[in-house]
């Protein structure tokens, strides 16, 4: 029996390794293409442009868990950090705008929890909506000035780091956050009924669980750590504009199913999800070592969310009998073909225009 | 002239899945225009044999033959194409759709190249009218009762032509009503030369319906009798291999105090005005068709759909009932109906499963204690006798007797003074069905007060102390075990 | 016999059917009430031009939201639809500068062939691969922008680059009306025809109101599933080319977050999130909503940075409007069934 469990732990952590090996073999070609990579300061400085995501990804670990979506993360990021700005331009102190930056996150979150818990409304739609209408405020108040000129107590927030260490700030508030909601998901009951939740909600309804409360909680929560996120930017930034952060959900989405969490709810581990956002973390910054663009960036984050979802079922698939090979290899086929011939346009047509 | 030849035939047809025999060298043939019954238990093949039939799967051994051809459907396209129409306990229709576009979907008819949705509606209409149901063809299927939707089903089967239409337990979700003109539109079928295919386990249905009927029993092929030779104890030994009497151990047990006291309990739109007590150690049961509004008493109860009026005291406090939390802070338990919607979560280990009500009582500040929790859910696993390899196993892997027994044994774990147990042995097989009545009875004697509902007249009989009947969301008999009868349960189950 | 059970539907049958109208007769209540409202601050909001002006600025969004309101009939859903319409404008653009001589009508067909291209990826990694729609999108949403940065090198084309050709294919008027929004006019004919007398239309909406059941009834479910979004693909190449030609630029931030409003006018529009129900004119509706709040608040002086929020909390009231009716529907039919 204890063979048993022994295993399905074991599988139970496969994703979670396959992860460390991506991660160990990127961290190998970055070395090898470039000496600046092994070196403690540059790292530690790069885990800066991580912190927000990281902070934002760790209750979204939660949401997915139980099935659902916050895809309002990002506005509520530039809400509240655009408030705390507004209030701060305004006269107030910095500390006390952003308590109340804060607060209103909680507001902000509440709003999700119950059009999601109570009223029952589909998790996407209303975040979409919401995602619109906080940034919609942000931009209403703070139009198209940025508020700066943040004091240094508050940007050691953001640019800060530990006494005589080049530890940043974020970095070691990241890491408290993370064992926190990483004890607190596979430790506690609150984690269990979430995995309850992601699983079957009916079921978790009819033996006395608190589905409501915990629902409007995640949400509150992911609000929060929005906010908390927004002002660590902020701090980084040393000012702000409305349009801050956006886009950042995707990312967050992202790094977040490619750590193993499942988009149906119900599975996924909280180790996995951070594993995640390393391998993307050191993807990005040797990407940078070899000085490709963003957005060229990008293009490899995403075909790799993609493949981690679509390798896997492509491989069992192909082990599964004859006919499910015949036609996965066939629509393999033709998708590498449309996506060459593609390619070869794409190429071609680039080519003629550079050389006009 | 020669004989009618069997419109369907099976013929030495084994299935196995993964090493578990399914069926096993069965026999089985229908003619035009008649209604053959298959009647067998849980697991005993039937839906193995109808997914054969209608091409869901493939036999591993055996032949089927259609109209004397052999037959092989490759899916269940094929099988439709070939003239096999099926419907099931759950109408499985496009709720979006109207009901033309049910009956005839994926076959609109076109004319000039475009869909014609005036003769769609007008071929819809008539069949509609064959079968008696006058609604508006334009209607949404979402807005059709269960029963309803039964017949837009039949009407597909009669637009593709049907030869063979199975029915499997199509009854259970309908009214007394409902059922009577679902078999108006059986025997019209019937007299138009159909071959249908009835499952059920009501057996006073197959009485009332089946010309002949075939019992299945473990996989196997038990015998084939004409309804009009059969006996109802004759049915059940050759489905069970044992006699009524055998199937419910129950105790005679000292009845204590009142613990439940319901008093003018009602929810708007459900049921209204129900008052009952519910004692110590007693097993009252709750009897009635479907939609009668049991269930509905029962969620009122645990505080999944509260009451809106009328009171519940619980050992003489009154208790306003809104959450199920609250019931089972309050000691109720509510084992439901749907056990694998509703019961429990199947992707979950069996222990997680057991302890999820209780899961709080591990923890210490919100950190769980597993190994006391493992412990606690290998008890009351093994108390059960539930059939796994381990207690970390995944409930969905387990049979459904199995999984009944996880259920109980959850509800057990929270100790609660009163259990309501909804449909407790239903698709179970017969061994666990008598363990879950033997545990019932167990639990009884030691002062739990149970209200159990159940469909099944036997199973009420068998168990209960007490029986309390609704019809139509009201409470329409109470008897004592002794003055029951099946007849007087039935008429107050269906006559005013 | 069973027209007894029955009668109860009648007068509740007809009052669900109103709902259903009333879903789009709200759109168009809600339309009229906000136009007398804005038009008495601002008489210039009922002019004809100013009409004109709305429709246009909806041209594109509700040719490329008809695309979306078929994926998410089908329970799916297309994030990348911004993208695709990014990457088709660039490349025909770079195409018709680079060929000036080019007659540029034949832009169209290529975008639409490009958007093909790129739409069948995302059919195929979606219905051949399995990959959730909402995971699969996410990351064609990231590649194809990041190809678009990858094609221009992050520069970008403009009007004075394009020849004016080009330009006119979207804002010429050779039949008294811009040319945009006839095509937008053509596409919603289109869709409309197909999603109501084509068999593969109506298959569309039986996929996604029961899934288990079109399999059942043999439709295709992974052609189906490939169809829509080859379609979403294709419509929003078409959208690619009108939107350079509307807007006599390319850049590498296009339609940058476009797939949102085409959510939001499908949702608005009374789409079902959860897939198997959604009209050509309550899309159309939504889209023109959508347009004139945008529209009102310049008129009425308000800063357009509210316009964000307005969408936000149009999309909110829709699904909750929306939800509302239906959990009535449920209880309605739910009471009859108990009987």
């Amino acid at each position: 029996m204890i063979q048993i469990i022994r295993s399905r732990r074991a599988m139970f952590l496969r994703w979670e390794w396959l992860l460390v090996v991506l991660i160990v073999a990127v961290a190998l070609i970055n070395t090898r293409l470039s000496p600046f990579f092994l070196n403690s300061n540059n790292l530690l400085r790069t885990t800066s442009d991580f912190m927000e995501l990281g902070i934002m990804m760790l209750p979204m670990v939660f949401i997915i868990v139980t099935g659902n979506i916050d895809l309002s993360i990002a506005s509520t990021l530039g809400l509240s950090a655009s408030l705390m700005g507004w209030l701060f331009m305004g006269g107030w102190d910095i500390w006390l705008a952003a308590g109340i930056a804060l607060l209103v996150s909680v507001l902000a979150g509440l709003l999700n929890g119950v059009l999601i818990a109570r009223l029952k409304l589909p998790a996407l739609v209303v975040t979409l909506g919401t995602l619109s209408f906080y940034r919609g405020l942000a931009y209403a108040l703070l139009g198209d000035q940025a508020a700066r000129g943040y004091p240094d107590s508050f940007t050691f927030l953001g640019q800060g780091t530990l006494g005589t260490t080049r530890i940043p700030f974020a970095l070691l508030l990241f890491a408290v956050l993370a064992l926190i909601f990483g004890l607190v998901l596979h430790k506690t009951t609150f984690g269990r009924y979430l995995y309850a939740i992601g699983n079957n909600e009916p079921a978790c309804h009819y033996s006395g669980v608190p589905v409501e409360r915990i629902k409007i909680s995640i949400f509150v929560l992911s609000s929060m750590m929005a906010a908390l996120a927004g002002f660590i930017l902020a701090a980084r930034f040393g000012s702000t504009r409305p349009d801050i952060g956006t886009g950042l959900e995707l990312t967050v989405i992202t790094v977040t199913v490619l750590g193993g969490v499942s988009i149906f709810g119900g599975s996924g581990t909280l180790v996995g999800a951070i594993l995640a956002l390393l391998l993307v973390g050191i993807l990005r910054f040797g990407m940078g070592l070899v000085n490709l663009q963003g957005q060229v960036q990008d293009i490899v984050i995403g075909l790799l969310l993609i493949l981690s979802i679509l390798l896997p079922r492509i491989a069992g698939r192909l082990s599964a009998g004859v006919s499910w090979r015949k036609q996965t290899i066939l629509k393999t086929a033709l998708a590498v073909t449309v996506a060459l011939l593609f390619g070869l346009f794409f190429f071609w047509s680039r080519a003629l225009i550079l050389t006009q | 002239m020669s004989a009618p030849q069997p419109v369907l035939q099976v013929q030495h047809v084994s299935k196995s899945f993964g090493g578990v025999h399914a069926l096993r060298d069965v026999h089985f043939e229908i003619m035009p225009g008649e209604v053959h019954a298959i009647l067998g238990e849980n697991g005993a093949g039937k839906s193995t044999l109808i997914k054969i039939m209608t091409g869901v799967h493939q036999p591993d051994a055996g032949e089927l033959f259609l109209e004397g051809q052999p037959m092989r459907f490759a899916n269940t396209r094929a099988a439709q194409e070939h003239g096999i129409a099926a419907i099931y306990q759950e109408p499985s229709l496009f709720p979006d759709l109207d009901i033309a576009e049910n009956i005839l979907v994926g076959r609109q008819p076109i004319s000039r190249g475009a869909i014609d949705w005036k003769r769609m509606y007008q071929e819809a209409s008539a069949l509609l009218q064959r079968l008696g149901l006058a609604l508006d063809p334009r209607t949404k299927a979402r807005e059709l009762s269960v029963a309803q939707q039964q017949v837009v089903e039949i009407a597909r089967a009669l637009s593709i032509n049907a030869k063979v239409l199975i029915m499997d337990e199509p009854t259970s979700s309908l009214t007394q009503h409902e059922v009577a003109d679902l078999f108006a539109i059986v025997r019209q079928l019937r007299a138009a030369g159909t071959a249908i295919i009835f499952i059920s386990h009501r057996l006073d249905e197959l009485f009332a319906l089946a010309d002949r009927v075939t019992i299945l029993r473990d996989g196997s092929y038990v015998g084939t009798r004409v309804m009009t030779d059969v006996t109802t104890d004759g049915l059940i030994r050759m489905m069970v291999g044992r006699s009524l009497d055998e199937l419910f151990p129950k105790q005679a047990v000292p009845i204590g105090s009142v613990v439940l006291e319901v008093a003018g309990l009602g929810v708007e739109g459900s049921f209204a005005d129900v008052s009952f007590e519910l004692h110590r150690g007693e097993i009252l049961g709750m009897a009635g068709l479907i939609g009668a509004g049991r269930t509905d008493v029962a969620r009122a109860l645990f505080g999944i759909e509260p009451a809106t009026a009328g009171t519940i005291t619980l050992d003489g406090k009154v208790v306003a009932i809104k959450r199920p939390d609250t019931a089972m802070a309050l000691g109720i338990g509510y084992v439901p109906e749907d056990r694998k919607e509703h019961g429990l979560v199947l992707a979950m280990s069996i222990a997680d499963n057991i302890t999820l009500p209780i899961v709080a009582s591990f923890a210490k500040l919100g950190w769980l204690d597993t190994q006391r929790e493992l412990a606690a859910a290998t008890a009351s696993a093994t108390q059960l006798e539930v059939k796994m390899s381990h207690v970390e196993q995944q409930a969905g892997e387990l049979s459904g007797g199995n999984q009944q027994k996880v259920v109980l044994a959850k509800w057990l774990g929270a100790h609660p003074r009163v259990l309501i147990l909804d449909e407790p042995t239903r698709g179970i097989d017969v061994g666990t069905k008598a363990a879950v009545h033997a545990l019932m009875s167990s639990l009884a004697a030691q002062g739990m007060a149970i209200l159990m509902i159940s469909s099944e007249l036997p199973e009420i009989l068998g168990m209960s102390d007490r029986i309390l009947v609704m019809r139509e969301g009201r409470l329409t008999g109470h008897f004592s075990r002794a003055e029951a009868t099946q007849e007087k349960l039935m008429a107050a189950a269906t006559s005013a | 016999m069973i027209a007894e059970t029955q009668t109860p539907a009648r007068p509740q049958r007809r009052l669900v059917q109103a709902f259903v109208k009333f879903r789009e007769i709200g759109i168009i209540v809600f339309i009229v009430v906000l136009a007398a409202l804005v038009s008495l601050r601002n008489p210039a909001f009922l002019t004809a031009a100013n009409f004109q002006d709305i429709v246009l600025n909806i041209s594109i969004l509700v040719i490329v939201a008809l695309a979306q309101t078929m994926v998410i009939i089908t329970r799916g859903i297309d994030l990348s639809v911004g993208s695709m319409i990014g990457l088709t404008a660039m490349m025909v653009a770079y195409l018709v500068v680079a060929f000036p001589g080019m007659p540029p009508i034949l832009a169209i067909p290529l975008g639409m062939l490009l958007g093909a291209a790129l739409g069948s990826l995302n059919g195929l990694i979606i219905a051949g691969g399995g990959v959730p729609p909402i995971i699969a999108t996410l990351g064609m949403l990231s590649i194809y922008r990041g190809l678009i940065f990858f094609y221009s090198q992050g520069k970008w084309i403009n009007a004075f680059e394009m020849p004016p050709s080009f330009r006119q294919l979207a804002k010429g008027a050779p039949l008294g009306v811009p040319n945009l929004i006839l095509f937008a006019i053509i596409v919603a004919l289109g869709v409309y025809y197909f999603l109501r007398y084509s068999r593969t239309g109506r298959d569309i909406y039986a996929v996604g109101s029961n899934p288990d059941a079109a399999r059942f009834a043999g439709i295709p479910m992974q052609r189906m599933i490939f169809r829509v979004y080859l379609i979403s693909g294709i419509l929003c190449g078409l959208a690619g080319v009108l939107w350079a030609s509307r807007f006599e630029a390319a850049q590498t931030n296009t339609a940058l977050g476009f797939e949102l409003q085409t959510v939001a006018a499908s949702v608005v529009g009374g789409v079902n999130i959860f897939g198997g129900s959604g009209s050509v004119l309550g899309v159309i509706l939504g889209a023109f909503l959508l347009g004139i709040i945008n529209n009102a608040l310049t008129l009425v002086q308000i800063s357009p940075f509210w316009q964000l929020a307005a969408q936000g909390l149009l999309i909110l009231l829709a699904v909750i409007v929306d939800s509302t009716i239906l959990r009535r529907l449920q209880r309605i039919t739910s009471r009859k069934s108990r009987t």
